[in-house]
């Protein structure tokens, strides 16, 4: 993204032009089912405490019913001291905090200042409203800036919250459960870390689309410790057999060899201009 | 998610609210519960703030869909600031709610959000201003909206007088929310009051369990 689309101040009251688009573009299935997005089906959870923020988050990526991926990155990263975790479409989660990312980049370095919080919620629940919940992204942002240490969400319509604990995701009511019985203000980091691990382990018990590993993120104001995974799953499974096929298992029958005949037809130089 | 919404009108977050302004003696009085559902089932946040300060002296209650408030409000506020800028005065409140209004009506097809704006002016006052859900503009001595106003018109037309003094309107306005949060089970959690007078801006917080009971046990 260019410069100028950043800090540039967008025309005044509201452009809705992308959701009636993507409204056309599912009038094009005729009726039929539009491709199932990979969902992350999820159970993330953030927590603010003494020195810092504690995000946590499973690693589960399903698609329908089938986990796509066991090992599926959650906590994202935006800035050196900002981290996002995503629930709801893989993609989409995916893409908006990476789009996130760069643009606070790109600001941060212009501008000479450290991106804050506040900025990078203040980007996504503008970009996330534009397009009227068409993104299908709930996400938990934490980070330590200048003004202190916060914990925002902002929901797939463009919604935003501020609180001191957070859970999103499908497994987001057992978590919050934990969250709500044992939060504390100004936990240490030791509390915090096993707060939100006891969180995401409800969610994963308790949702079927959360599971496998838990990872751990600490943000504070000395750096970030991303810990993946903080907590392997009690259920792996060994694989018992190798999948690699030897070359020459599957015998070749016949070989035909076409030489691609390729002539030069034009050939220019062009003197570059050089100081 | 996405379990939690049935067939409830506004897609997302709603505010489910109550909400309430009203000109007493000297300035207004502007409050709110605290409580943002989804679905009509699930309450999503206990202590989301429907009051927003859009500039010095004037603030907005928020109602329906949360997203589409915050982003009016959002825009609001940074119109109002614009204006303010180059008026070089502070804007009149009926500035802020016609921003709000303009907002409202030509987008009216695709937001769902209401608000009360109220604020002190030094040209005409203690103001309050209702803008519905289509875009209407009307001034008001005091005014409710939101899910649960629907439980407090009754109370709200027989108590309310004009020219009260603060702490009159003050334990009106409480005695309101509370009958509101008591009946309706989409508003809950605290009482934001905030009472705003030619001299400064004041914000009290009544706590649920700390709200006047009516036949509660």
């Amino acid at each position: 993204m260019a410069l100028s689309n950043v800090l540039e101040t967008p025309l005044s009251g509201f452009n809705f032009d992308n959701a009636a688009r993507n409204a056309a573009l599912e009038g094009l299935y005729d009726g039929g089912q539009t491709p199932k997005p990979m969902k992350t089906g999820t159970t993330i959870a953030g927590v603010v405490f003494k020195d810092g923020v504690v995000l946590g988050a499973d690693t589960r990526a399903t698609s329908g019913e089938v986990v796509a991926d066991k090992m599926c990155s959650k906590i994202h990263y935006i800035a050196p001291n900002i981290y996002c975790c995503g629930a709801g479409t893989a993609a989409d989660t995916e893409k908006t905090t990476e789009l996130l990312s760069s643009n606070l980049t790109i600001f941060s370095q212009t501008s000479g200042r450290n991106p804050r919080l506040v900025m990078a919620v203040n980007i996504l629940q503008d970009m996330l409203y534009r397009y009227h919940g068409q993104i299908g992204a709930s996400l938990i942002l934490g980070g330590v800036d200048c003004t202190g240490n916060h914990l925002y969400t902002v929901g797939p319509y463009g919604s935003v919250n501020k609180m001191p604990y957070l859970a999103m995701g499908s497994g987001d009511l057992a978590a919050l459960g934990i969250l709500e019985d044992r939060y504390q203000q100004d936990m240490e980091l030791d509390t915090a870390k096993e707060l939100v691990r006891v969180a995401i382990h409800a969610g994963i018990m308790n949702d079927l689309a959360s599971g496998n590993n838990i990872d751990i993120c600490v943000i504070t104001r000395e750096g970030v410790d991303y810990i993946r995974p903080y907590q392997e799953s009690e259920y792996k499974d060994s694989r018992n057999m190798k999948y690699r096929y030897r070359p020459g298992t599957t015998p070749v029958l016949t070989e035909k060899v076409v030489p691609l005949k390729l002539e030069v037809v034009q050939e220019s130089v062009q003197q570059m201009e050089t100081v | 998610m996405e379990k939690h919404c049935t067939n409830s009108q506004v897609k997302g977050v709603s505010t489910g609210t109550t909400i309430l302004a009203a000109t007493f003696n000297g300035g207004v009085v502007i409050c709110s519960d605290s409580r943002a559902s989804i679905g009509g089932e699930y309450v999503s946040s206990k202590t989301i703030n429907k009051v927003i300060q859009v500039h010095d002296r004037i603030f907005c209650c928020m109602a329906g869909s949360l997203a589409d408030a915050q982003a009016v409000i959002k825009a609001a506020k940074y119109n109002l600031s614009f204006h303010s800028v180059q008026m070089e005065n502070p804007p009149l409140v009926i500035a802020a709610a016609s921003v709000l209004k303009e907002l409202c009506y030509h987008n009216k097809d695709e937001l769902q959000a209401g608000f009360i704006t109220a604020g002190w002016d030094k040209k005409k006052g203690p103001q309050v201003y209702v803008v519905s859900l289509g875009g209407m503009l009307v001034p008001q001595l005091v005014t409710i909206g939101g899910s649960g106003s629907t439980y407090i018109y009754g109370y709200v037309d027989a108590k309310y007088k004009p020219n009260m003094s603060r702490e009159e309107c003050l334990q009106f306005a409480t005695n309101a929310l509370a009958l509101a949060m008591g009946r309706d089970n989409v508003s809950g959690g605290v009482a934001h009051l905030v009472v705003v007078t030619e001299t400064g801006v004041e914000h009290v917080v009544v706590p649920g369990n700390k709200l006047p009971k009516f036949h509660d046990e």
